[in-house]
């Protein structure tokens, strides 16, 4: 199994997923760290067949809910939020999807995010819900290691 | 709704560029009475940051302008500096930096000419829609995107945000074997750029002509990258320190990014089409070839074909990386120390969208006393504006969602780079108020 934590370090709670990832790291499990750019994101996962990505989202929800989402369908429409080059973690799904490089198994882990400020800090409950979801990941990579 | 009254073209929110902002064109029957290109990405007050930091630090600080074109930054940065302290870097260290740039303009012309502006061409909403009936054609803009990457990770340690350049050279030269790994891929990519350009000129272009001054810097023997006098098509010719005294910057309420003209003339265009038609003769030959083979002969004046003459800028770069790589051998010392003084450097340098302007003011112990960046977008602000006037009238009695879908893809054109200029952009077509269709 493959993770991979998405999102920026200086955009708030959108540093969610590289906080996963290296939460993930202290935990033992091997975690990728992408800033979530469409070309990137296809290279880190080239070749894997069992992958997590893990990103902030915003879609209406309550700030620290967990969405998970299978990669074998079309991602909810808001999550498409637009990345400074204009191809994100969305786009690149679909870009896989078109191009027949999608792994074998993707889910999708969002974290429901408040803000993206500029050189904020992230916020507590999205904080939270990244032990959470860290938790949760690792209790599975550890299982799938003993089977 | 098509009625040829007032009405209003608007786009909230403008794909496929870099960064945030909105396009307005008020029409008056088939008249265009306003064009506005609102930039409301917020300003970056980088210019402020610099002062007070120490000369060393400018190339690191500016490559956080922009995440497509880090390289640019830091190249107009060190030369700015390094003409201010009066350092002539080893004939080996201009030759990796040429490398470096090449690399970036691989990757930032492969993304904007397949990624970005190709759907406009093939009729598809974006990329991913375009992927799926064209998947060798992606595959290969990935591959060429992926090639140009390489180039910048190897030299600069990291793909967005290089850390190795630096005053007087790099802080850490590679080996020849190193460079050499990168053959195999380049030779790929030169002939991936030549069939790009075989392809783009397959395309359809609107038949949309413009007067435009081009300006881009002139080398007297190489296609322009890190050096040259600054020339236009009006008989601009001029060190770039003079930049200031022909050019000037100014502010326009709708917009957060300033605005460039001439001074005493008006708008301007650089970037790819610019350099083409100054520097044609420059570029290497099995670049001209295929610009020649695929139609294009200088002076291009439809900005529409500017996809066209980034596929042979892609052929360009492919081929100088090869000629660096190959004529590479490394410096005797990785960079060139100096001792600090008191002084101004400007410096001007070719970033993928056009000129990039940098002046630093040092004081005795090297600290910047003033500093000045004038990125390419910005300057061609005013010259999208001038375009748009034109074009929307062209395409005014057109049904408004697809004169809507043509303003776009005339902003597209630029590969603009709203997050350098300030940072967004956002395009809007509806029915004027005051109108009475």
């Amino acid at each position: 199994m493959l993770v991979i934590g998405c999102g920026n370090r200086q955009r708030g709670d959108d540093a969610a997923g590289i906080l996963a990832a290296e939460r993930l790291r202290e935990l033992g499990v091997p975690a990728q760290i992408c800033g979530g750019e469409a070309a990137a994101l296809l290279e880190t996962w080239n070749g894997a067949n069992d992958v997590i990505v893990i990103d902030a989202v915003l879609t209406g929800a309550i700030p620290g809910t967990l969405h998970i989402w299978d990669g074998s369908q079309a991602l909810p429409s808001s999550f498409s939020v637009s990345s400074t080059h204009g191809l994100g973690v969305a786009e690149a799904i679909e870009l896989a999807r078109a191009l027949g490089r999608l792994p074998a198994r993707l889910r999708v882990w969002g974290i429901e995010a408040a803000q993206f400020d500029l050189g904020s800090d992230v916020s507590p409950a999205i904080r939270q819900a990244t032990e959470q979801a860290a938790l949760e990941i690792a209790a599975e990579a550890n299982s799938l290691a003993r089977s | 709704m098509n009625g040829r009254g007032g009405r209003t073209i608007r786009v909230d929110t403008l794909a496929r560029v870099e960064g945030e902002g909105s396009l307005y064109i008020k029409m008056a029957g088939d008249r265009v009475a306003d064009v506005k290109l609102k930039i409301f990405e917020p300003p970056r007050l980088f210019e402020a940051f610099l002062r007070g930091r120490h000369c060393t630090e400018a190339p690191d600080i500016t490559a956080r302008i922009c995440g497509i074109c880090p390289v640019a930054y830091q190249m107009s940065a060190v030369h700015a500096v390094e003409r201010a302290l009066g350092i002539h870097i080893d004939p080996a260290v201009r030759l990796l930096r040429r490398l470096f740039y090449c690399g970036e303009w691989i990757e930032s012309h492969a993304l904007h000419i397949y990624m970005l502006h190709a759907p406009d061409f093939l009729a598809y909403e974006d990329a991913i829609a375009m992927a799926r009936d064209h998947r060798p054609i992606v595959e290969r803009a990935l591959r060429l995107k992926k090639i140009g990457n390489r180039i910048v990770q190897l030299l600069g340690g990291r793909e967005i945000h290089p850390l190795s350049a630096t005053i007087g050279g790099f802080y850490k030269t590679p080996t020849k074997q190193t460079l050499l790994e990168l053959r195999t891929d380049l030779e790929w990519a030169l002939e991936a750029s030549l069939e790009t350009v075989r392809w783009t000129a397959s395309l359809q272009f609107p038949n949309f002509e413009q007067d435009y001054e081009f300006v881009a810097l002139r080398h007297p023997d190489e296609y322009p990258l890190n050096e040259g006098r600054l020339v236009s098509n009006r008989g601009l010719d001029i060190d770039v320190a003079e930049y200031e005294d022909h050019f000037l910057e100014l502010h326009v309420k709708h917009s957060n990014a300033l605005h460039s003209v001439v001074r005493g003339r008006s708008s301007y265009l650089v970037g790819p089409l610019a350099r083409f038609n100054l520097n044609f003769e420059r570029l290497p030959d099995v670049a001209r070839k295929a610009a020649i083979e695929a139609g294009l002969r200088p002076p291009i004046k439809n900005l529409f074909r500017s996809i066209v003459v980034r596929a042979v800028e892609l052929v360009f770069a492919c081929s100088e990386a090869l000629r660096a790589i190959g004529e590479y051998e490394p410096p005797p010392a990785p960079r060139i120390e100096a001792s600090s003084r008191t002084g101004v450097g400007q410096a001007i340098t070719e970033a993928p969208r056009g000129i990039l302007y940098h002046r630093y003011a040092l004081d005795e112990k090297g600290l910047i006393l003033a500093a000045k960046i004038v990125p390419p977008t910005s300057q061609n602000l005013k010259r999208i504006e001038d375009d748009l006037r034109e074009y929307a009238a062209q395409v005014a009695a057109w049904p408004i969602e697809e004169a809507t879908w043509k303003c776009e893809q005339a902003v597209r054109c630029y590969d603009p780079c709203i997050s350098c200029a300030t940072h967004f952009l956002k395009l809007v077509v509806q029915p004027d108020d005051a109108s009475r269709g």
